[in-house]
């Protein structure tokens, strides 16, 4: 179907960017790399009057090591994320998740920023922000701010940026020795939202206690979930098959999936149980030096 | 509503066109410029068979609007052959029989040229993962997998 008729405003910076928002107001949709937008244009779920387009702005498209974090410019492609040996290196949670954002084609074209501000439940971005506990640095008329990725997703496709605000950057401190994460996905088939999916980052000390962990759920709620209880009950502890059975069952019961064609609550529930209960195993074989895959299951 | 300017090459040889900004740009390329080797199989940006090369990068030319690609260069399908010879992957769908009704055959064929084009000798996972994107309702996709690595071996074999 085809979209509903608009004004296209290409922009060659950021604060022109943002100049056409506040001046547009509602009617205004900032476009990045359209994958989300231009179905939902299609479909006539949106109808703005008036497209910013990203597309045009240098400097928006990065992965850099700076200052004790890694740095991610908004308009950075799925693919450039996937492909990434800085990332590899550092975290490999994050390829491993962002190689399974739709196919080859979204991921040559979606953005990190964009993926982030669409705010879909069953993004594979969102639950390695949380796992990762991201900033989100978001720029406005005012000046910037930064977002914690737990404060960032407030409802379905609802997030803490503003009408007028653009997300700029996403910024993951490094990871102190001893860490790793990976990030398990369970689709329908392939190439499409997750039935349910977990990421998780882990730091422990060298004798096997948890120092420090990041649990985000993907698919069962509506929105991206950070497992803060499950969390808590792995902080501390001497990482032992009970002690990860338990959090697993908590991480599960902090889950809120909504039942859809892709499953029921049920399911969802214990497929979150399932996948955190592995997605740790891989995080701690990759602590030891490991080669042990994570992705889809 | 204005219309913007647009100027595109596609398959080597330069466009300049005025367009609706809600122009997709599948319809760019099928109804104003006359390429209908990329086809339109769904309204929900999952099938592929409208898949064209932008710059080197495999997209789904409906999920973009025509004015996104400005300034930019696109293969399709028809800019395969060369001199009236098939491209060694049109070959390879031929010999391996990896198409039916053949509707989704020209997105295939420019999924697994973006994938050779990165990775010349894939494996049957990495030839499967590569062609995610593109739903082909006929074959079962076993002679499209074969296709692609016997294309890959026939243009290994001549670089
Ligand atoms: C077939 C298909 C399968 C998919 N499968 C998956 C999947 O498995 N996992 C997954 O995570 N995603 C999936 N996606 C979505 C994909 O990841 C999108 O790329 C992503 O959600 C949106 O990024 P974009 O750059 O394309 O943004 P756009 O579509 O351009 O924009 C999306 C929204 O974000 C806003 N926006 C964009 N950039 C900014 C910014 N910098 N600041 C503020 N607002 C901004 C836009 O106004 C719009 O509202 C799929 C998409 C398709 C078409
Ligand atoms: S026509 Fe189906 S993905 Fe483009
Ligand atoms: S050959 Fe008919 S859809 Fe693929």
């Amino acid at each position: 179907m085809y979209p509903r008729a608009f004004e296209y405003i290409r922009s060659q910076s950021v604060a022109e960017a943002l100049g056409h928002l506040s001046r547009l107001g509602e009617e205004a949709k900032v476009l990045a790399g359209g994958q989300s937008l231009i179905p939902m244009m299609k479909l006539r779920l949106a109808g703005p009057s008036y497209i910013v387009d990203l597309g045009g702005i240098p400097g928006l498209s990065y992965i850099r090591e700076e200052d004790g974090h890694i740095a991610l410019g908004a308009f950075t492609r799925h693919r450039e994320v996937e492909e990434s040996s800085l990332l590899r290196s550092r975290f490999p949670i994050i390829p491993e998740a962002i190689g399974l954002v739709g196919d080859v084609q979204v991921r040559n074209m979606g953005t990190v920023g964009g993926s982030l501000a669409h705010g879909e439940m069953g993004s594979d971005w969102g639950p390695v922000s949380l796992a990762l506990n991201a900033q989100l640095r978001a720029v406005g008329p005012g000046g910037e701010r930064r977002i914690a990725a737990k404060e960032f997703f407030l409802d379905l496709y609802t997030t803490a940026l503003s009408q007028n605000e653009l997300l700029a950057e996403v910024l993951i401190s490094l990871p102190p020795p001893n860490s790793s994460g990976a990030y398990l996905k369970m689709v329908r088939r392939a190439g499409d939202f997750a039935v349910a999916s977990v990421a998780m980052q882990m730091t422990v000390d060298d004798g096997g206690k948890c120092l420090d962990v990041g649990i985000g759920l993907g698919g069962v709620g509506l929105t991206p979930i950070k497992a803060v209880k499950a969390e808590a009950a792995l902080k501390g502890e001497k990482v032992t098959e009970a002690v990860l059975r338990n959090a697993a069952a908590i991480a599960a019961q902090e889950a809120d999936p909504v039942p859809d064609i892709r499953g029921s609550a049920e399911y969802r529930r214990e497929l979150v149980k399932v996948l955190c209960y592995r997605v740790a195993n891989i995080a701690l074989g990759r602590i030891r030096g490991e080669a042990v895959e994570g992705g889809y299951v | 509503m204005s219309k913007e300017k647009i100027r595109v090459r596609v398959n080597g040889k330069d466009f300049e066109a005025e367009v609706e900004p809600r122009l997709l740009l599948i319809d760019l390329l099928r109804e104003e410029l006359g390429f209908t080797g990329p086809h339109v199989g769904c309204d929900t940006s999952n099938c592929g068979a409208c898949t064209v090369i932008l710059d080197g990068y495999s997209v789904k030319s409906c999920t973009m609007f025509a004015v996104q690609a400005h300034g930019k260069e696109i293969l399709t399908i028809e800019g395969l052959a060369q001199d009236g010879k098939l491209h060694p992957i049109q070959e390879a769908f031929w010999d391996n029989h990896a198409l039916q009704c053949g509707y989704c055959t020209p997105g295939m064929v420019m999924s697994a040229y973006y994938l050779l084009s990165r990775n010349p000798n894939p494996t049957e996972y990495q030839v499967r993962r590569g062609i995610t994107g593109n739903l082909c309702r006929c074959t079962g996709y076993h002679n499209i997998v074969k296709a692609i690595q016997d294309a890959a071996g026939r243009m290994r074999s001549k670089a």
